[in-house]
């Protein structure tokens, strides 16, 4: 048997243009009421995540990248005991609670050994912290579980469907449907009726005066980490009669909890409620519709395809018209006042003299060393640009960015696609970081608006919305697969002089953004930065210096992904992807984000652990996890800081 | 470095902050400092050259497809323990030096680029998803190197942006399809839906199944077609969305946790009850055995039956595989295996480890796999492998593929011209 | 000195939610002159000065400076007129020295704050030191913001706020938190720095001893009216302020020390 693939010859045909005609995009009554009860169903468990992580933030602002997997191992944990127990009336809700609460010890575990100790370090060292456990117990999960997934049973006596307008619906969601409201109801009893519900309430609003109140802090932040793990891992136990356990939940949810955290205005409760169900029901929404009709294009487009970034839109809609989120408030002091910036220093002579000794040792490292060395130092040399753009905006202009990856992968999809369309390699690694910079003036113009940790998930919806587009548009940008054949030009084809090219343009970069951060308009950012007011006051335009150092750090970042695209010869959206962005955060925190150098040695740390380590251990995550952890307890003020601090005190000794 | 002399001229200049300055003297070594490290590290790591043995470079997402991959690893290393004990390859030991690529194209040609350079391997084999094996494909052909892609099951690979020097093993997206294709125009079924996940691979699986089963059923409707994001399958909608659409049949190229999410909605939700569903690759134990009871009982899949499998260079590899490992073989052990087999076929015909020679050895290479005989074509670099084509069925609380058949991978292939004219010139 | 006008305020009205913070003000300000805006909490001073710098919009009325109206400017466009501001509480650029504090606001006033190349830390560095000498603190000009005592970096604003070479400073509360030496070194500094350069200052106070020491002229506001106006003499020994100020004593306290 034979069949000719007229259409696939084409490529892939995109599946959402069918041409039949019998397709129905209408949605009738019924359906819709249904698919709304589907969103509500889904939005419950997902609001209890989302609660969890708001309390937590409200109270210590440590922004938790660990609340994914404190949910994944709920539903781990709810997955062995309701197995220990047996799957009666009392083993399943018994096994699931107990997962709840053994998620919420553990929570306050980690919130007593470990996140105490850096309440006082450099703001987001936590969420380096935080990072370094979503590693460690991804692969505990897979050591303890293994790597099948894992379907736990239906619920007893809530197993089956009932009819609801001529459709089968399950009533465990219907069970579900009320879970959501039921918490959001005791979680208001418990902050308005108790006192401890007070002292959350009052360190929510303001941690100097509950400070001044005579509260217990170390006390309330333990118990405030144990609950919103506690709502993490139940929320994670209530999903085993519907998901499987499976490793890689604890990021799939992770993502939609911030948004719904950030969409219903951070430290917000009902803020998150209404979050949830919006997003619950939206998704549920784009899949009943199915394929409609665009009449505007004149093409049929499957929503179903919009489920892939639909959160990101609401974000960023949601951002850009409400800066707080929907129910949120105007965060009182934006930056921490424990976090009063270091200042700022011309490099002494001394490290001048070594940051050319440097770089003259890797100018003449090729003489020496074998191919790899140069392959391994021309990925750091291309990280060490992204991070070091990304720590301009992040340290001397105060922006944190979630979404840096998106002007990375700009660059590297501008310069692959501008050598696929036949421009000379050498124009295209030129003019890809214009349109890097170009990403980040759209983007970087409604970012600056915001602030804190707004800002940050702004970015990063813009960046999933970049990245959905990217992975999305085959005919263009090729997809999923992504783009292959960008080979530098002949007379850069070896190791050597691709080297010599990244090491130009990067270490040029490199030195480039620093020498910024000295000139009339790196004091612009950093006095936007140290003081709106004052920078206001002497008559500075804090957005506009903030958004073209935005945009400038988006085109050193575009260099940056297009150096790296010809280094790979290929492309994929996973360079404009979360974790990407991830890195680059890793990297500038790993090396000290007060110290100028520290995203350099944070790319070169990361990445050459990163390589190193994944062929020592089968367990590669957890030791790179355990490496983070480590260094972040030893030097909270990163690896450079540390250096530098050591070197102050020699000095100050001698 | 123009700040250099900046630097200098200024420490002289400004004398009233000189002290001060001193003392607050910031030392920023560490670039200097971890540029060494580095440096040092690299240069004096060792090659670990082991003498006389053939270095064969295998790299894998294992961290981020453990479910697949673990048994993947284990079929590899079996298949090396059978190659060594038989006396090696030309007379020496093979040798695998296994990498994890982080599911990552940046960070596999990376790995690829270590293994070739300081690994000193004869050639590549492995990857599993479709954008890291294309990613490495074409690292292959300009290195000009050998590389046999075991997982990946774009059909680019091959044909679009197939090349002089990759090769690949698995049945692709297209033939897997195909083979699903007679059945399901037997059954007649006028009103289709689709699911499938929304990236490469699940377009694809689409694309193919809507053009053949309208080539061999002209009034075939397609009623519906949902593409949840990959892993974010919200089960519940998809399942009614399909639902409200009263197609006759369903088409799902869903797996893993999506797929386990759509049986147990579609179920609940009743969904399947008089509907036939044809749904590719869920007949594989990695995706088939978490379903355990939940099994839908009926479903049309392609799979690895392991347990019914009677012919002896099953038998014989299943008994291996069970004593070397106390667990059954999926279909990851079997791809393994045979991945390693390929190489070390390559590598005796071509009788030497010559790039060109290795190519030309593999353009019709036979190799014996624990579920038959398979070639690589000359013509478009795919490997015959079949896959098995059945029905579902639930045996003692567990899946299990109650009815089934051999799908020969070499008849479901497009006409020879077709191919070729998919594939660019050499 | 000269007995130029450099602000005109007329019937300046602000009210939010039905309270009139600030009724129908008018009032008007000279080159050197130093005028004190005083009244009891809530009587709208604050309002008052955020209205002026350009912080809130006015609901009616108009200011302008130098014959050119303020209404619809923001602080920066203000600060570009040439007018200077100090805060009830400090905000300066922690992460940076004094002197580039001060650098930072005259590389603004010259216009080279886009200038990518060029290190800031070289540029205006005498100019800086002069301002910082002015105020009496160029010996601390290369520590850190972050490090310096209270009453220092009230002086360090004070150079900033020089150094768009202004005509009119907008000072707000400028002794808060001081020690009371420190307060009257502080205005006795400003005043003599408005003199010299012709500069009108406008400054809210709570202390009355810094106001009847240093200002040439005292407006009293209440519930967002002015009550009294005149050399602060006069406004001292007006009825009505005194009935104001009744019990507070802070007023009296001057004169009967």
């Amino acid at each position: 048997m034979q069949y000719a693939p007229s259409r696939l010859g084409r490529g892939n045909a995109l599946p959402g243009t069918p041409q039949q005609k019998s397709i129905e995009p209408h949605l009738s009554l019924s359906a819709f009421l249904v698919q709304l009860l589907n969103g509500l169903a889904s939005a419950s468990s997902l609001f209890l995540v989302a609660a969890g992580l708001s309390i937590i933030f409200g109270v210590t602002r440590i922004v938790n990248f660990a609340h994914g997997s404190l949910y994944m191992l709920g539903t781990y944990i709810a997955y062995s005991l309701v197995k220990v127990f047996g799957g009666g009336m009392l083993g399943f809700w018994g096994g699931v609670l107990c997962a709840g609460i053994a998620v919420g010890l553990f929570g306050a575990l980690v919130e007593r050994l470990l996140l105490r100790r850096l309440y006082h370090a450099p703001e987001l060292l936590q969420l380096l912290a935080t990072f370094a456990l979503v590693l460690i117990i991804r692969d505990f999960a897979l050591w303890t579980w293994g790597a099948e997934d894992l379907l736990g049973p239906r619920a007893p006596g809530l197993g089956g469907a009932i009819d609801i307008a001529g459709r089968q619906f399950p009533e465990y969601d219907l069970l579900l449907i009320a879970l959501g409201p039921l918490v959001l109801g005791l979680l208001w009893l418990l902050l308005t009726r108790t006192r401890w519900g007070t002292l959350v309430r009052a360190a929510t609003e303001d941690r100097e005066m509950a400070g001044a109140l005579g509260v217990n802090q170390a006390w309330l932040f333990t118990s405030v980490f144990a609950l919103g793990s506690f709502l993490a891992g139940l929320g994670g136990a209530i999903q085993i009669p519907r998901e499987p356990a499976v490793l890689t939940m604890d990021l799939t949810i992770l993502s939609d909890v911030f948004v719904v955290v950030v969409v219903g205005g951070m430290g917000s409760i009902p803020g998150a409620f209404l979050a949830a169900v919006i997003i619950g029901v939206l998704k549920a929404m784009c899949i009943g519709i199915g394929i409609g009709n665009v009449s505007a294009l004149g093409i049929d487009f499957s929503f179903s395809k919009l489920t892939l970034v639909v959160e990101f839109i609401v974000m960023a809609v949601v951002l850009v018209i409400r800066p707080w989120g929907l129910l949120g408030r105007q965060q009182s002091i934006p930056r921490g006042a424990a976090s009063v910036e270091p200042p700022l220093y011309l490099p002494p002579p001394a490290l001048l003299k070594g940051l050319a000794a440097a770089l003259l040792m890797l100018a003449l490292l090729p003489l020496f060393s074998d191919r790899y060395t140069l392959v391994l130092l021309t990925d750091i040399l291309v990280f060490a640009l992204f991070a070091v753009s990304l720590h301009f905006i992040m340290g001397p202009a105060g922006m944190h960015s979630f979404g840096h990856a998106a002007y990375f992968g700009l660059g590297a999809y501008a310069a692959a696609l501008l050598f696929k369309h036949a421009v000379p390699m050498e124009a295209a690694l030129l003019l890809a970081p214009l349109v890097g910079g170009l990403g980040a003036l759209v983007f970087g113009w409604f970012c600056v608006r915001l602030s804190g940790v707004y800002l940050a998930m702004l970015t990063l919806a813009f960046a999933q919305i970049a990245w959905s587009v990217v992975y999305q548009w085959d005919a263009f940008t090729g997809g999923s697969n992504g783009l292959v054949g960008i080979w530098p030009a002949n007379w850069l084809a070896s190791k050597t002089a691709f080297y010599y090219l990244a090491l130009a343009l990067c270490a040029g970069g490199v030195i480039l953004l620093w020498r910024i951060v000295f000139s009339p308009f790196g004091y612009a950012l950093r006095a936007g930065r140290d003081s709106p007011l004052r920078a206001d006051a002497i008559g500075i335009d804090v957005r506009r210096q903030q958004w073209l150092g935005f945009a400038l750090a988006g085109v050193l970042a575009g260099l940056a992904g297009a150096v790296h695209a010809f280094s790979k010869g290929s492309i994929s959206p996973d360079t404009l992807s979360i974790p990407r962005s991830v890195d680059g955060l890793v990297m500038v925190l790993m090396g000290g984000i007060q110290t100028l150098t520290g995203a350099v040695a944070g790319a070169a740390l990361f990445t050459w652990l990163q390589d190193s380590i994944a062929r020592q251990t089968e367990f590669w995550r957890a030791l790179l996890g355990g490496i983070i952890l480590f260094l972040v307890l030893a030097f909270p003020q990163g690896i450079a800081g540390f250096i530098r601090e050591r070197w102050d005190a020699r000095k100050d000794a001698e | 470095m123009e700040s250099v002399s900046h630097g200098k001229s200024r420490s002289e200049s400004n004398e009233d902050d000189v002290n001060l300055r001193e003392k607050h003297m910031i030392a920023r070594r560490a670039f200097l400092l971890g540029t060494v490290t580095l440096a040092m590290a690299a240069i004096f790591s060792d090659p670990a050259a082991a003498q006389g043995t053939i270095k064969i470079g295998e790299m894998n997402s294992y961290k981020v497809f453990p479910a697949f991959l673990e048994p993947y690893k284990k079929g590899w290393e079996l298949a090396l323990d059978e190659i060594n004990a038989a006396g090696g390859v030309l007379g020496r030991k093979l040798e695998v030096v296994s990498r994890d690529d982080g599911g990552n194209p940046g960070e596999a040609v990376r790995v690829a680029e270590e293994l070739l350079s300081r690994e000193n391997v004869a050639f590549l084999v492995g990857t599993f998803p479709s954008h890291v094996g294309l990613a490495v494909a074409d690292f292959a052909k300009q290195k000009k190197v050998l590389f046999i892609a075991a997982e990946p099951l774009t059909d680019k690979i091959v044909w679009q942006n197939g090349n002089k020097y990759t090769f690949r093993l698995r049945p692709s997206t297209y033939m897997q399809t195909a083979m699903l294709i007679p059945e399901a125009v037997k059954l007649k079924k006028k009103r289709w839906a689709i699911v499938y996940p929304n990236y490469e691979y699940g377009q694809s699986a689409t694309a193919a199944f809507k053009e053949l089963l309208k080539k061999a059923q002209p009034d075939v409707e397609f009623v519906a077609e949902q593409a949840p994001a990959l892993g974010k399958i919200e089960a519940g909608a998809v399942a009614q969305a399909l639902a409200d659409a009263k197609p006759d049949a369903i088409f799902s190229s869903l797996f893993g946790a999506d797929l386990t999410k759509f049986v147990r909605e579609g179920q609940t939700r009743g969904l399947f009850k008089d509907r036939v569903v044809f749904n590719l690759l869920a007949g594989e134990p990695e995706y088939l055995d978490p379903l355990k009871e939940d099994t839908p009982a009926g479903w049309y899949v392609t799979g690895y039956p392991w347990q019914s499998i009677n012919t002896p260079e099953h038998k014989k590899f299943l008994a291996a595989y069970q004593k070397k490992y106390k667990d059954y073989p999926r279909l990851g052990s079997i791809v393994g295996y045979a991945t390693l087999k390929t190489a070390a076929e390559a590598i005796r015909k071509a009788t030497s480890l010559d790039q060109e020679k290795l190519v030309a050895a593999m353009k019709g290479l036979q190799v014996d796999t624990p579920i038959g005989r398979i070639t690589f074509r000359a013509l478009d670099h795919q490997a015959t492998m079949g896959a098995y084509v059945g029905r579902l069925g639930v045996k003692d609380g567990k899946g299990v593929m109650s009815s089934f058949s051999f799908a020969d991978g070499a008849k479901f292939l497009p006409a020879d011209d077709a191919v070729r004219k998919m594939r660019p010139a050499e | 000195m000269t007995e130029t006008i450099v602000l005109r305020v007329s019937n300046l009205s602000k009210s939010y939610g039905g309270v009139q913070a600030v009724n129908a003000v008018s009032f008007s300000l000279a080159s050197g002159e130093l005028l004190a805006l005083i009244g009891p909490n809530g009587a709208g001073k604050t309002t008052c000065f955020n209205l002026l710098n350009g912080q809130i919009a006015a609901d009616s009325g108009s200011t302008e400076f130098e014959g050119r109206s303020l209404i619809g400017l923001k602080p920066r466009q203000i600060w570009r007129l040439g007018v200077g501001r100090t805060f009830q509480i400090t905000a300066t650029f922690a992460s940076m020295t004094v002197r580039e504090n001060v650098q930072t606001a005259l590389l603004n006033f010259h216009g080279r704050l886009n200038s990518l190349v060029s290190l800031a830390e070289r540029l205006y560095v005498d100019e800086a030191i002069e301002l910082l000498a002015r105020v009496g603190i160029a010996e601390q000009a290369a520590r850190p913001c972050a490090v310096l005592a209270y009453g220092d970096l009230k002086r360090v604003e004070l150079a900033i706020a020089l150094a768009n070479r202004p005509r009119l400073l907008l000072m707000d509360e400028p002794t808060a938190g001081m020690a009371p030496r420190e307060r009257a070194a502080l205005m006795r500094l400003t005043a003599e720095l408005a003199r010299a350069s012709a500069i009108a200052v406008l400054f809210t106070e709570h202390d009355m001893d810094v106001v009847f020491a240093h200002a040439d002229r005292v407006i009293v506001l209440n519930r967002g009216c002015i009550i009294a106006e005149g050399k602060p003499a006069e406004v001292r020994a007006n009825r009505e302020v005194q009935q104001v100020y009744l019990g507070s004593g802070s007023l009296f306290g001057a004169e009967h020390a």
